[in-house]
């Protein structure tokens, strides 16, 4: 029988309606996907169930009883508990603090300390999770300290749960503890709302999923079982993905980009390597390999040792990111949110900010050509918003990373595209949209360098890859000889210096 | 109720708040609306409204400026003392328009390239810069000894005042600026997101550079008309006025954490700010009481500039 049921969700924002007629029911004891492109409406859905958000129309009816809360308070009493991305935690208290934080048992404001720690051992221990209640949460990590969330939920005798892309920034083997919690919590009776944008974890941990697209209900699977992953992307997508990389060869021509000895506070052991025209080259390694660093050192963000970077034969100076642009070599950042997207500013200002130097004469704007550069890139790259005057902050990460792209598309000569992590947070479909870009520059001479951090993706889209290790080039594999063991082996740091990562 | 909260807090919230204060005002305030009222009120708001121009960009990029203050009693000090020196008052103004380029230089120096936060170091030279001005006079004010400098603040243009022209020119200058010119719109990027902005190609040290020694020389600018309208150099001009001067632009709606500023909405800001002082003077307030409107009119300011961003932050898919 249905213990969560959404009928007839409704929700519209400014310019956008997020979600319509939203009903699907969800069996008590069932772990639940919720699947869907970025923008798609997933995170409206849950930030009303947890009460951050209220509806326009329809009702959340659990047990049965239809639940008409106002606020994240409410929704907690009501037993529904979300755990988001960003953990809710005060770092510098302990586990057992944090989860009595806001009701400390005592008296008379005196904390009764035994019964904090014990409390939470016992249930700890109940729920099978090992950590000290004692320890600071600070010197958790990442994954560990998800799992005291979800034993903060639990505390709080959550009923239904919903989890928001709980495993991106877990390692495997926390991802494996997460999902041990969650049987768990299932064979209690737990509802569990699984929003993912990765189909094997919804595969091994659903028995039933909902997919949205554009705010609408694609798709809802009573039982999971029997669907295929190409369907589900097809109902995410709206369309058949038949090959999702796409890649088909190219000519590539003369010898683009020469980077020689380049070194810089973050970066100690000098990298050298060069890119053609026409070519991808992708950086592979694991996180804190170095990549970035190299990136950011390349396009002048910061402060170069030594070595050497040159275009087309003309070097370019060191440490200035406008000179690196003038040269014709650009970046994309991986982290659009801070280093990419201007806050506040509208989407036709986050794309004109560089290329409007070309068309404001005496550095007086010309609104008119600014517009027409606006949509231009907004239709060309699929940038889906109801208006070029749209905050950039309201956009889905895929279209953010698109104006980052259409800001730098608009440039003029632009010769060398530096792009890392262009498909992080993103959904397939926008996924594939942004691959045909690279494509596509990249068969206009364009020297492309992409970093990402997928082996399936950076084999699947490079046409050479370059292994780094621990701030070194490990490796350098032409794409004949792609091969995903000898790639993996040489991103991992060799035995001798396992201990100091 | 939703849609008065959607007037008062929407782009125009504080136009419509301005003109309903101002009808009030006009009805039930006696000799409000006369000519001779409203010219003295704009002449009041003279030094508050220049200096509130470039306050606007340096607020709108994230920075904060307290030295404005103590730059528009040195530079008119400045300005009086050279012409008195020289015998030539362009001489004067221009020596002014430098010492009050200089500070603003220096602070933008200090903040963009020395990495030290633009509070503390305003802090500093607001101090530093009074000093100047109180060592330069002996501390006493320095009367002028050719009568037509007190022909900037006394002379008028179709009759009205020119130093009230200058505040118009200004206010349409930095208007322009701001909307129409890649500096402006680099203004309000550096606000928005300082890093994103140096990686887009902005050269944000040497924008903000330009931010700090505008405010300068538009300092002297008001020293220069306050100096000329109180037919002397006075070292203690104009304390305090960085605050007013801020509360008009956060009134304005300029965002204190940035890259949200209206040219439009500084001057009625201002316009708010000199409106309150006129009428508690018309209806014979004692001056005390109008420390205490001033900064209730601060805390309101900046309570709506809150509840504005949350209504703005609202609104995401």
């Amino acid at each position: 029988m249905a213990f969560l049921e959404f009928r007839n969700i409704s929700k519209g924002y400014p310019g956008v309606q997020a979600l319509s007629g939203i009903s699907f029911s969800v069996e008590k004891g069932a772990v639940h996907g919720l699947m869907g492109e970025n923008g798609a409406g997933k995170s409206t859905l849950i930030r009303i169930l947890s009460g951050d958000q209220s509806a326009d129309t329809g009702s959340i009816l659990i047990d049965d009883g239809e639940q008409n809360y106002r606020s994240v308070r409410d929704a907690f009493h009501a037993g529904v508990i979300v755990i988001h991305q960003e953990l809710q935690l005060v770092p510098e208290l302990s586990v057992a603090e944090n989860l009595w934080l806001g009701r400390f048992p005592g008296k008379a404001g005196v904390i009764d300390g035994r019964t904090l720690v014990e409390t939470v051992r016992t249930k700890l221990e109940e729920i099978g999770i090992d950590i000290d209640p004692t320890a600071k949460v600070s010197s958790l990590s990442l994954g560990t300290r998800q799992m005291v969330e979800i034993a903060k939920a639990v505390m709080l005798e959550a009923r239904v749960i919903a989890l928001d892309e709980p495993t991106s920034s877990l390692s495997s083997r926390e991802s494996e503890i997460l999902f041990s919690l969650i049987e768990r919590l299932k064979a209690k009776g737990t509802v569990i709302l699984y929003v993912s944008h990765r189909l094997d974890e919804i595969f091994r941990l659903c028995d039933s999923l909902t997919v949205l697209r554009d705010g609408k209900l694609a798709a809802h699977h009573p039982k999971i079982a029997g669907t295929t992953r190409e369907q589900i992307i097809a109902e995410m997508v709206g369309r058949e993905i038949s090959n999702i990389w796409g890649w088909r060869e190219r000519p590539l021509g003369d010898m683009r980009l020469e980077v020689k000895n380049l070194s810089g506070p973050k970066l100690r052991n000098p990298v050298s390597f060069s890119v053609r025209r026409g070519e991808i080259l992708g950086f592979f390694g694991l996180i804190g390999a170095g990549r970035s660093e190299m990136a950011r050192l390349l396009y002048g963000a910061d402060h170069r040792h030594q070595g050497s970077v040159s275009i087309d034969g003309v070097a370019v100076s060191a440490n200035n990111p406008k000179a690196a642009i003038t040269a014709g070599m650009v970046l994309c950042p991986e982290d659009r949110k801070f280093d990419g997207i201007i806050q506040g500013r509208s989407i036709e200002e986050n794309i004109a900010i560089s290329s409007r130097r070309h068309f404001s004469p005496f550095g007086i704007l010309n609104p008119k050509k600014e517009a027409s550069v606006a949509e231009q890139f907004i239709a060309r790259l699929r940038v889906r918003t109801p208006s070029r005057r749209q905050d950039v902050i309201n956009l889905s990460g895929g279209n953010q990373q698109k104006v980052i792209l259409g800001r730098w598309l608009s440039e003029q000569g632009i010769k060398v595209l530096v792009i890392d992590e262009p498909t992080r947070g993103i959904d397939v479909g926008a996924k594939s949209e942004i691959y045909e870009i690279l494509y596509g520059l990249a068969a206009d001479g364009l020297a492309i360098i992409v970093i990402l951090s997928e082996l399936p993706e950076v084999m699947g889209i490079s046409d050479r890859i370059m292994v780094m290790c621990q701030g070194r080039i490990a490796a350098e594999v032409a794409r004949t000889d792609f091969d995903e063991r000898r790639i993996l082996a040489a991103a991992l740091p060799d035995r001798n210096a396992a201990g100091t990562i | 109720m939703n849609s008065l909260k959607k007037i008062l807090l929407g782009e125009q919230g504080l136009l419509v708040i301005f003109a309903g204060a101002f009808v009030v005002v006009s009805i039930f305030v006696p000799n409000f609306l006369t000519e001779r009222n409203m010219l003295g009120l704009l002449q009041s708001v003279v030094t508050i409204g220049i200096v509130s121009c470039t306050m606007m960009f340096c607020l709108a990029s994230r920075d904060f400026d307290l030295s404005v203050g103590s730059t528009v009693a040195f530079s008119g000090m400045i300005a009086v003392m050279v012409s008195n020196a020289s015998g030539s008052i362009p001489f004067g103004l221009l020596a002014a328009l430098l010492c009050g380029g200089a500070v603003g230089l220096v602070n933008g120096v200090v903040i963009a390239k020395l990495r030290i936060n633009a509070l503390i170091t305003t802090l500093a030279t607001m101090q530093i810069v009074r000093g100047f001005a109180l060592i330069a006079s002996d501390g006493r004010a320095v009367g002028i000894n050719d009568p037509s400098f007190y022909q900037l603040a006394l002379s008028r243009i179709f009759t009205i005042p020119t130093p009230i022209w200058i505040m118009i020119l200004l206010f349409i200058v930095f208007g322009f600026i701001l909307n129409r010119t890649v500096f402006g719109k680099n203004t309000l990027a550096i606000g928005g997101n300082p890093e994103a902005s140096r990686l887009a190609g902005v050269n944000v040290d040497r924008m903000r550079i330009w931010i700090f020694t505008l405010q300068g020389m538009v300092c002297a600018v008001a020293g220069i008309l306050l100096a000329s309208r109180i037919t002397s150099g006075q070292p203690n001009a104009a304390t305090g006025l960085e605050l007013s001067v801020i509360s008009a632009c956060v009134l304005g709606g300029v965002s204190l954490a940035g890259g949200r500023a209206a040219m439009t909405g500084v001057i009625v800001g201002v316009l708010i700010m000199g409106i309150a002082e006129n009428v508690m003077n018309l209806l014979n307030i004692q001056a005390f009481y109008q420390y205490v409107v001033r900064g209730f009119i601060l805390l309101i300011a900046v309570l709506l500039d809150n509840l504005r961003s949350s209504a703005a932050g609202r609104g995401r898919a």
